[in-house]
Order: C-alpha cells, then structure tokens, then sequence
C-alpha cells in the first residue's frame, strides 16, 4: 500500500528525513511515532505529493506521488492536527464542497454527507455554522470530510493533540471503528503512545528523520525486553528471606519489591508456575499473579535512549 | 481542467466572502454613491436656485474651465449648453476613470479573501491534500475573484446608465449616455483591470498573512485609477475608443507577465511552506 525507500528530505540545513525505509501493508493501521519535528508530517506530505524526496523513492498504491499526486489524493483521506474546516460554512456546506472536487455525483453526494454526519452523531447540526463548534466536534467534521469519498486509505496526523480526553477518546473509538469495520489502512502519524498503543497494529518509531524500530509492539517488546514480565501480590507481612528462597528458581532474571508487591523479569512464561510454587512453600499468601506487558512507551523511551535521544 | 472542480472553488470561495461582513460592505456601499449618489448630485445640483446664484456671483464659465483641454476632446463639447456642459463633462468624460474602482475593488476583495484569507484561517492545508490539481485551484480561485468584479462593474455600468439618463434627461433633452470612450472601457479595459487587481493581490497574499494586510497592499492599485483621473483632467490622456483599446492592450500584457509569475509561485510544493 505504502512503500519508502531510504527517502531524504531537507529543508535548507535542517535534515527531516534520513534515509527513511518503510512499507505499510492493506488493511493494517500503522503508527509513525516519533517527537515533534522527528519527520511525521513531513512523511505524509511526500506521501500525497505535496513536495519531492531529494532522493529515494517512494509509492502509495503503487504510484509514485510526485506524477499521480491527485490520484492518490483523490483514492485517500486524511484529517491533520487541526481540522481545517471552513468556519463560514456549515458542516454540510464544508463535506459537499470537498465531495464536489472529490468528483461524487450530486445524487450521491447528498447521501454521503447524510451518512457520514450520521455515523459522527452530526446529523442534527449539519446546517450549523462550524464556526460554533467545539474542537471535538470540528474535529469529527474534518474526520467526516476524510471519509466522504470512502476512501481506502487515512492519513492521520495528530489527530487528537489539541483535544480533550474526551473527545481524544471519541476520535480514537471512530478510528478504531473506521478501520475496523471498513478493512481501511490508516497511517497515523503521533506522539501520543496511549493513542499508538491502542490503535496500532504496527508501528515505526523515528527521531530526526531516522527509522529507529520497526515493527508490531509485540515483536518490539520481545526484541528490547527479553522474557516476561509478572506482577505477584502478596498479603503483608510477607515472610523473610523470600527474595533467597526464589533466587534458584529457573529464569528469575530481576526482581523488584514494593510493600507487598514483587515485579519480576523471568526468561520464558512457563517459569511462572514454579517461582508461584515456591513463594507459595516459602509461606506466602497470594492474592493475584499478573503477566505485565510491556507498553509501548516503555519501548518508545528505551529506543530514543539507545539512540541517544532526549529522553 | 475539470469544469466541476472549478465551480466547487468558485462557490465556496463566492460563498465564504458573502458571508464576510468587513469584505462585502464596500461592494454594496461604494456603487451606491459612485454610480447613484453623485451623478444624481452633479444632475440635480444644477437646477436648485442657490446653486445657480451660487454660480452666477462666482462667474464661474464651464466653457473657459474646459479651455484648457485638448481641441479633439473640447470638439466633444461642441454644441453644448453652459447647463448641459457641467453633468457632460463630468459625468460622461472625466468620471469615467472612476469607474475603474469597481473591477478593482470586487477583485482586490475576493482574491485577498480567496488566497490570503485560507493562509489566515488555516484552511490552506485542507485544500493542498485535495485532489484538485494546482491548475484547478489557481484557476478556480482566480475565477472566483474575476468574474464577480466584472459583473458588479457591468451591472453598476448599467444602473450608472439608468441614472445618468433617467435625471439628465430634462437637462440633455435626450438619452445622451454612454459616450463611445466607454464601452472600451466597460469591455475591454475592465476586465483587464480585474484580472489585474486578482493577480497584484495573489503576489501581495504570498508575503502577507492576513486578508486584510493583502486587501490593503493590493488597494495600491487605486493609485493607477488616481493617474487616469488626473491625466484626463489634465488633458494628457484621452480616454476615447482608440486610447481605450490602446490603454487595454497595455493592461492585458501586464497581466499576461503577471499571470505568469503567479503560476509559478502558485503550486503545492511553494504553497504548503506558507503554511
């Protein structure tokens, strides 16, 4: 669906993307995550055609965009950190605007914008200045305007930054439905890692333009922390000596005590029943053992650390 | 070109600033004194009692005031009254440079509203991830500022016409308006100004950031109206139907040169560094 291949691209002295390398396949939402200024949105306008790569090449569709710019413009939507919506205009007014240059027939255009403003709860404000909505309903809007011309492809860029958690959390549930119910591939650029983690299936971490990882959170997690992780509760007072009496057991990598609490590191899943053994024959009383994923921001800050970034 | 996709840009564009109270004022206002108040004014003045004891004590000659003009335009004078020469000179001859605010007001307008006013609201971004290609935007956008300022310019013509005749007609004792100087100027010099105040205002909406700071950058075009007024008052420019086509002409190949500066700025990869 998408493929980059060691793309460049400079502004004057400041380098955005280095050699950047990535495919998205159909029907996956993909996650570019990455601090400001790391190179998202400066990836997603290459991808529309909006400027040239100094070097490499680069295709959405199989189209190379710098020559089919309005092609594959025409074939995805997108919805950027700020909705971009024509304030004057109503929220009808602003969808049948961007289905007529979308080319949709009159006759179906009228249904679109009836279905689109259906599915985001918009119906009764659509002849309603947008000038007078909340953030999160313009952002709705501009998410409705994205979809109009039902497209196979959504470029995402920041789409929740300027909301509330509210509306962030009614956003991400619409785009998580979108995809979803659709069989839509979305590229969604964030710094948001809750967001990434809830969203993607795969993502690609950059900093300065560079791809750092690459990968599903699970293969990323795998390849930066080895092992599993487990929480055990335990009733208090634990007994003493329990640290000395598991440091035998098979794959206990690390272990760390608060109150009643231990986080261990093990180095497979399957060891998890003989440390319960143990602690259990040590006289502790256990309330609760709980595999501990490792979240995406865990991996995030371990990559910008490893690569020196500012973490 | 799609046809569809430029009339998508034109309406939005059209509807957006009739629903901007700061740009669609002046267009309603300024035809309403330029091309009903004053010439009702320069008509109807002339047969009030004051206004003509006024002229009298003053001795004030219309014939000798025009003297000074050159012989081919005193020849349009010819044959007239000392009460008809007043509203035929000023009405028929020396207003007509005036006119010439109204194509470039419309159009310094909507294209402020159209180019800068997106860069100033945000919306820019919106439109460059559009399918419309950089010609239909340009196109669109330049249309939606051109073709308003020359139908507002040939309507005010029209009322200017109505107005002119209808209350010069007990003073001329005839249907005396147009003179042959203005339709050049209606059909070919207008639209030529037009597209000039489009184009001035899209290279001054490239380097300012608001609607208005463009409206007002481009409104220097009035100056070049100022020099017309002041060349006919003075004699130096005759603006007859050979001069009209003339001075048109000139106008046409300056907007050709500006048409093609503004299409090379005027395309995505220049456009979303504005941003």
């Amino acid at each position: 669906m998408i493929q980059l291949d060691c793309v460049t691209k400079s502004f004057g002295m400041t380098r955005a993307l280095d050699g950047l390398s990535l495919a998205v396949h159909p029907g996956e939402i993909f996650g570019l995550l990455g601090p400001n200024g790391a190179g998202k949105t400066t990836t997603i306008r290459l991808l529309n055609g909006l400027f040239p790569p100094d070097s490499g090449s680069l295709s959405v569709f199989g189209l190379d965009p710098q020559n089919h710019g309005s092609e594959i413009r025409a074939r995805s939507g997108i919805l950027t950190e700020t909705p971009a919506l024509y304030e004057r205009l109503s929220a009808a007014e602003n969808l049948r605007f961007y289905g007529n240059i979308c080319g949709i027939s009159q006759q179906k255009l009228v249904q679109r914008i009836f279905e689109v403003l259906n599915l985001f709860n918009l119906e009764s404000r659509a002849k309603e200045r947008v000038a007078g909505f909340s953030k999160g309903m313009k952002q709705r809007v501009a998410l409705a305007r994205a979809l109009l011309h039902d497209p196979e492809l959504l470029f995402l860029d920041e789409p929740t930054s300027s909301l509330d958690p509210e509306s962030a959390f009614q956003v991400n549930e619409l785009i998580r439905a979108i995809s979803r119910e659709g069989g839509r591939t979305v590229f969604l650029c964030t710094h948001n890692l809750l967001e990434a983690q809830r969203l993607c299936d795969r993502v690609a971490v950059i900093d300065s333009g560079r791809r750092l990882a690459c990968g599903t959170p699970a293969e990323l997690a795998a390849a930066l922390f080895p092992g599993v992780r487990v929480q055990i509760d335990m009733e208090t007072p634990v007994p003493t000596n329990l640290t000395e009496k598991i440091s035998q057991c098979r794959g206990l990598r690390s272990i760390q005590w608060d109150g009643g609490t231990a986080l261990m590191g093990l180095a497979d899943p399957s060891d998890i029943p003989a440390v319960v053994t143990t602690l259990v024959a040590a006289g502790a009383r256990i309330s609760r053992v709980e595999p501990q994923p490792v979240s995406l921001e865990e991996i995030y800050f371990l990559l910008r650390k490893n690569h020196g970034g500012q973490v | 070109m799609r046809t569809r996709v430029l009339k998508a840009i034109l309406q939005k564009d059209l509807l957006e600033v009739s629903r901007n109270r700061t740009a669609w004022v002046p267009v309603a206002v300024i035809p309403l004194v330029f091309f009903v108040f004053l010439p009702a004014l320069f008509l109807l003045l002339p047969r009030l009692s004051f206004f003509q004891s006024t002229m009298a004590t003053t001795n004030l000659d219309p014939v000798q005031v025009l003297s000074v003009l050159p012989d081919e335009i005193k020849a349009l004078f010819s044959g007239l009254t000392s009460d008809q020469l007043i509203p035929f000179a000023i009405l028929g001859y020396f207003f007509a440079p005036m006119f010439l605010v109204m194509p470039l007001m419309v159009s310094s307008i909507v294209a402020a509203e159209s180019f800068a006013g997106e860069k100033e609201r945000k919306t820019l971004e919106g439109l460059l991830y559009s399918p419309a290609t950089d010609a239909e935007l340009f196109t669109g956008k330049v249309l939606a500022a051109l073709l308003p300022a020359v139908g507002f310019s040939i309507l005010s013509f029209i009322l200017y016409t109505a107005v002119t005749n209808t209350l010069g007609y007990p003073v001329m004792g005839r249907l005396w308006f147009p003179l042959p100087g203005w339709w050049p100027l209606i059909f070919w010099i207008t639209p030529a100004v037009a597209l000039l105040g489009v184009l001035v205002t899209v290279l001054v909406s490239a380097r300012v950031a608001t609607f208005m700071e463009a409206y007002q950058s481009g409104g220097m075009l009035v100056l070049l109206v100022l020099g017309l007024v002041v060349g006919q008052a003075t004699g130096w420019i005759y603006l007859g139907v050979l001069s009209g086509m003339i001075i048109g002409t000139i106008l046409w190949l300056i907007d050709w040169l500006l048409l093609r500066i503004c299409l090379r700025l005027f395309n995505r990869k220049v456009l979303i560094g504005k941003v």
